[in-house]
Formats: structure tokens, sequence, C-alpha cells
């Protein structure tokens, strides 16, 4: 029996709710039974990874119901937010004002304008290659030069990392192979899922089987990173029906969403490294920033898109 | 009856979309005591953003001083002067050398008003405060139940150098200190210099 779109969407959406209301009421009979500290921390991160589920929930409903428009709005903020973090810590100088005003009052807007109105050719292009050249052009007339290379980089990089990468999610929602057309929302559901559980199950593992933490992420291990990936990727396989993939299509396209996700982690953790991330004393709010929580889908956006869009769209 | 929920006003809602201004109580809790909040003053948003990191209870009886010749214009700048921030205006360019610069300021402390002060008199747009004016000694003795709270702004100066028209978005937090104790006997250059050091001490 073949479901109707709005069928699959209630029966997805009804299953989510069900699941994560699940995990939701699972994690707080935890938190009262436990007294012990370390447990607790260890719940205190899964508890931020279910909030981050019913986050995902909360998207597809909104996508599913205003359309592609509203989740590039959504998504346009996140970006805004995951480079003002970046800004805040990179050092920069009075002489990059112009450029950063550039980058958050024109690309944000532009890029994601481009986005939804699915102009592929432009928004492919717009910040690897056009802004590539105009900011140094921007910087250079400041005529200050000190460290210009660095403060270029710099600024390029936050702008691929929290705008053009994660510009890419949203993008996935307006795509239409043959036979998915309109379903776009669902297939970045399915994206955003992946992405999602294979971080969830990774820390949920790490916490059994820890034998090898990684320096990375002191949350997780060698094994519970292995595990959760494969639980991910199996995940993603029985998931094939709400996708325009075949089974073993699925499964190939998970895996690779699942490597290109730990893999944006690793990197992410290395830029904050080099950046020499500051000790915030922001407290609990911030504790888990915005760049870390896009982590996943800056790297496995753009994979996933591409893929899609390089065997599944003619 | 008081109103039990209300949307934050437009400009604390601007202040935390592009710098954040996260409040930090270090030294003090927030209080509905009267207070003088006396900070580093490294752009034109410190005004805002200090006002901003304060409770919302603690706003409507908190003013800010500022700059007449900035802040007494028309327009959207001269509205959030009046209307949202209730600022008290202070004459830099005054015609009559005789008058008393801080009388509003005293008279704002009166009636009741906890008040925001950047004793610096002007922006310095580096990390550390400049050396302090002399308002604030001033102030202190006239009024000696008013709480002197050191705040330091954190990370501004990057968002907004001088000259800028238009803020990088940032995330800045605002500290809040101890309460500057008055000394007895104590001179109005050493007052001044320790006030200058309470805000430094919050910078590390």
């Amino acid at each position: 029996m073949e479901l109707t779109l709005q069928q699959t969407f209630f029966l997805v959406l009804g299953g989510l709710v069900l699941l994560f209301a699940t995990a939701s009421g699972l994690v707080a009979w935890l938190t009262l039974r436990t007294a012990d500290a370390v447990k607790l921390t260890w719940i205190g991160h899964l508890n931020s990874r279910i909030h981050a589920s019913w986050m995902i929930v909360l998207l597809f409903a909104i996508g599913f119901a205003l359309g592609e428009a509203a989740l590039a709005v959504i998504f346009a903020l996140a970006s805004f937010f995951a480079l003002r973090e970046f800004v805040a810590l990179t050092p920069i100088k009075p002489a990059d004002h112009i450029a950063l005003i550039v980058a958050f009052y024109v690309v944000i807007p532009v890029q994601y304008v481009l986005v939804a109105s699915g102009w592929y050719q432009l928004y492919a292009v717009f910040i690897p290659v056009y802004l590539f050249l105009i900011l140094p052009m921007v910087m250079a007339w400041g005529q200050d030069t000190e460290l210009y290379l660095q403060r270029v980089a710099k600024v390029q990089w936050g702008l691929m990392l929290s705008v053009y990468c994660v510009s890419h999610a949203p993008a996935i929602a307006t795509l239409e192979p043959p036979g998915y057309e309109g379903r776009g929302p669902l297939l970045l559901l399915y994206f955003l899922l992946i992405v999602q559980m294979s971080d969830m199950f990774a820390v949920m593992a790490s916490a059994s089987f820890g034998r090898t933490p990684l320096a990375s992420n002191p949350n997780k291990s060698r094994e519970g990173v292995l595990i959760g990936g494969a639980g991910a990727n199996v995940l993603g396989t029985l998931l094939w029906w709400m996708t325009p993939f075949t089974w073993w299509q699925a499964a190939l396209m998970s895996a690779a969403t699942v490597f290109a996700g730990f893999m944006g982690g690793l990197v992410l953790a290395s830029v904050k490294r080099s950046l020499g991330e500051r000790q915030w004393d922001q407290g609990v709010a911030l504790s888990r920033g915005v760049l870390e929580r896009l982590e996943g889908i800056t790297f496995a956006a753009p994979v996933f898109f591409h893929a899609t869009v390089y065997f599944f769209v003619p | 009856m008081p109103i039990p929920f209300r949307f934050l006003p437009p400009i604390v809602w601007l202040v935390r979309l592009l710098v954040g201004a996260y409040p930090r109580w270090i030294g003090c809790a927030p209080s509905a005591v009267q207070r003088i909040y006396f900070a580093n003053h490294t752009s034109h948003m410190d005004t805002v953003v200090l006002w901003a990191a304060l409770p919302r209870e603690l706003r409507a009886n908190t003013r800010p001083v500022a700059a007449k010749d900035y802040w007494d214009r028309g327009g959207i700048r001269g509205h959030i002067a009046r209307d949202e921030l209730n600022v008290v205006m202070i004459d830099r360019a005054r015609d009559d050398p005789n008058a008393d610069p801080l009388e509003p300021l005293r008279e704002a402390l009166e009636h009741g008003f906890s008040l925001i002060i950047f004793p610096e008199g002007t922006r310095t747009p580096q990390p550390l405060p400049g050396p302090f004016r002399s308002g604030l000694y001033h102030l202190a003795m006239s009024f000696p139940a008013v709480e002197l709270i050191p705040v330091y702004i954190e990370n501004l100066h990057r968002s907004m150098p001088k000259g800028a028209l238009l803020p990088v978005p940032t995330i800045c937090t605002v500290r809040f200190g101890a309460p500057l104790a008055r000394i007895e006997g104590e001179t109005k250059e050493s007052f001044v210099e320790r006030a200058r050091d309470a805000v430094v001490a919050l910078a590390g």
C-alpha cells in the first residue's frame, strides 16, 4: 500500500513524538532514582541530546506546516548565532569591522534567500567563490596588513562553517528527486535524525563501553562512537521508506552522513582548540555552545546534499 | 494589579540578539536597594547593554546617565533615551561655567532612582578603562546610603569601535562586583583610584 504524503508526515511525526516522549520520561525517571554524580553527568549529556531531538521534531512540524521558507529563516538564525559565537572566540581588529558587518548583515540573508528560492547555481558558489574574492578586497582596503592572512582566513572559515555548511540543511528540503516531489522536508528530517541519533547513540554507548575517551570529545569513547555510528546506520537503513532511496542506497547514504557528521565534530574541536577557546564564565546557558550543537550537521549537510543531487536528481 | 507577562521591550530584545549582554553577578546579587552602577565605557552601546543586563524589575527604577549632546536628539535615538531608558541627561558643553553638572543626577537620586554612570566621561575603546573623573566621589559623599557597584562590560569594544555605525554581533558579559566601601577621611584622588581598580579587578 502506498501512503499519501499527508499520511506519511503524520505517521512519522506521531512515531517521533511517541519515541521522544518515552525517552524524556525515562530520563526523568532515571534522574529521580540516581544519586551517583558520574551517572547524573551522563544523564545530563543524554538529556541535552533529547532536547535537541525535540527541536528536530519541532523543526519538522514547522517545515511541514509553513513550508521551506520558514525552515530557511530558522536555519538563518542558527547561522547567525553560530557566527556570533565564532566571532566572540576569534581575535578581531577594528580594521575587520566592515568585513564582519558584510558577513552578518549581507551574507547571511542573501545566502538563505538564495536557498529558499532554490537558486542552486548561485548559493553553491556564493560564499566559496564570490565572498572568497570580495572579503580579502574589503579587508585589504583598510591598509592594515598585520596578520592579514590569518584575519581573512578566519572570517572566511567562520562564514563557511556557520553559514555555507549549515545552509545546506534547509537546502535538502528543497530537493525534488523524481517520484519524491514535495516531500523535501521529510528528507531533511531523515538527515537530521541520522545525525542526531548517531550523536545520541554514541553518548549512550560510550557510557557502557568507555575504554578509550576521544581526545576531541571526552564524553565519547572510541568504542562508543563505532557502536553508535553502526546503530545510526542501521536506523538509516530501516527508514529507507521515507526517502527516495532503496534500502541499500539508504544504507550507503546514512553511512556517509554518519562519517561526515563525526568528522565535522573532530574538525570543529580542532578549530576551537586552535582558536584557544577561552574559558567562558557564562555558566549553564552556553555550556554547550551553538557551534557545538551544530557540529554534526556542518560537514554532513553538504555531503548528504551533494550526494543526493549527484546520484538522485537528474 | 501587576501584569503577569510582558514582552521584552524591543531595545532589550535587540541588544540580547546582537551582543548577548549576559549578566554575571560576581560580588553582589540583583537587589532593589538604591545603587550607583559605575562601569568602563568602550562604546555607545554600553549604556543600553548594562541597562539590558539588569533584571526587568530593576530596569524600571534604574536610569542611565548619558551625554546630552549624543542622546538628546530627535528620531530613534531620542525615543530610546527618553521613553525606554529614561536617561538622565548630563550637559558636557554647558553654557554657564558655575552650574553644577551633577545637579540632574542628585535630583534623580533624591527621587530614589538607581543610576548607571561611566566615570571615564568618554569612551575608551580598549579592554581597560582610562582614569576616572571625580563625579562619582561627590555623589558617593552626598548620598552615603547608596550602594556603589563596580561593573565591567567585557568584549564590547571589539563589537563597536569608535566611529562605527553598526555593531558586529558578538557575545559580551556584564560583570557586577562587590559594593565599594567608603573609607572615613579618604581623599578624592585615592577614592577615584580605588573605584577604577574595582572595575579593573573584574576584567581579569
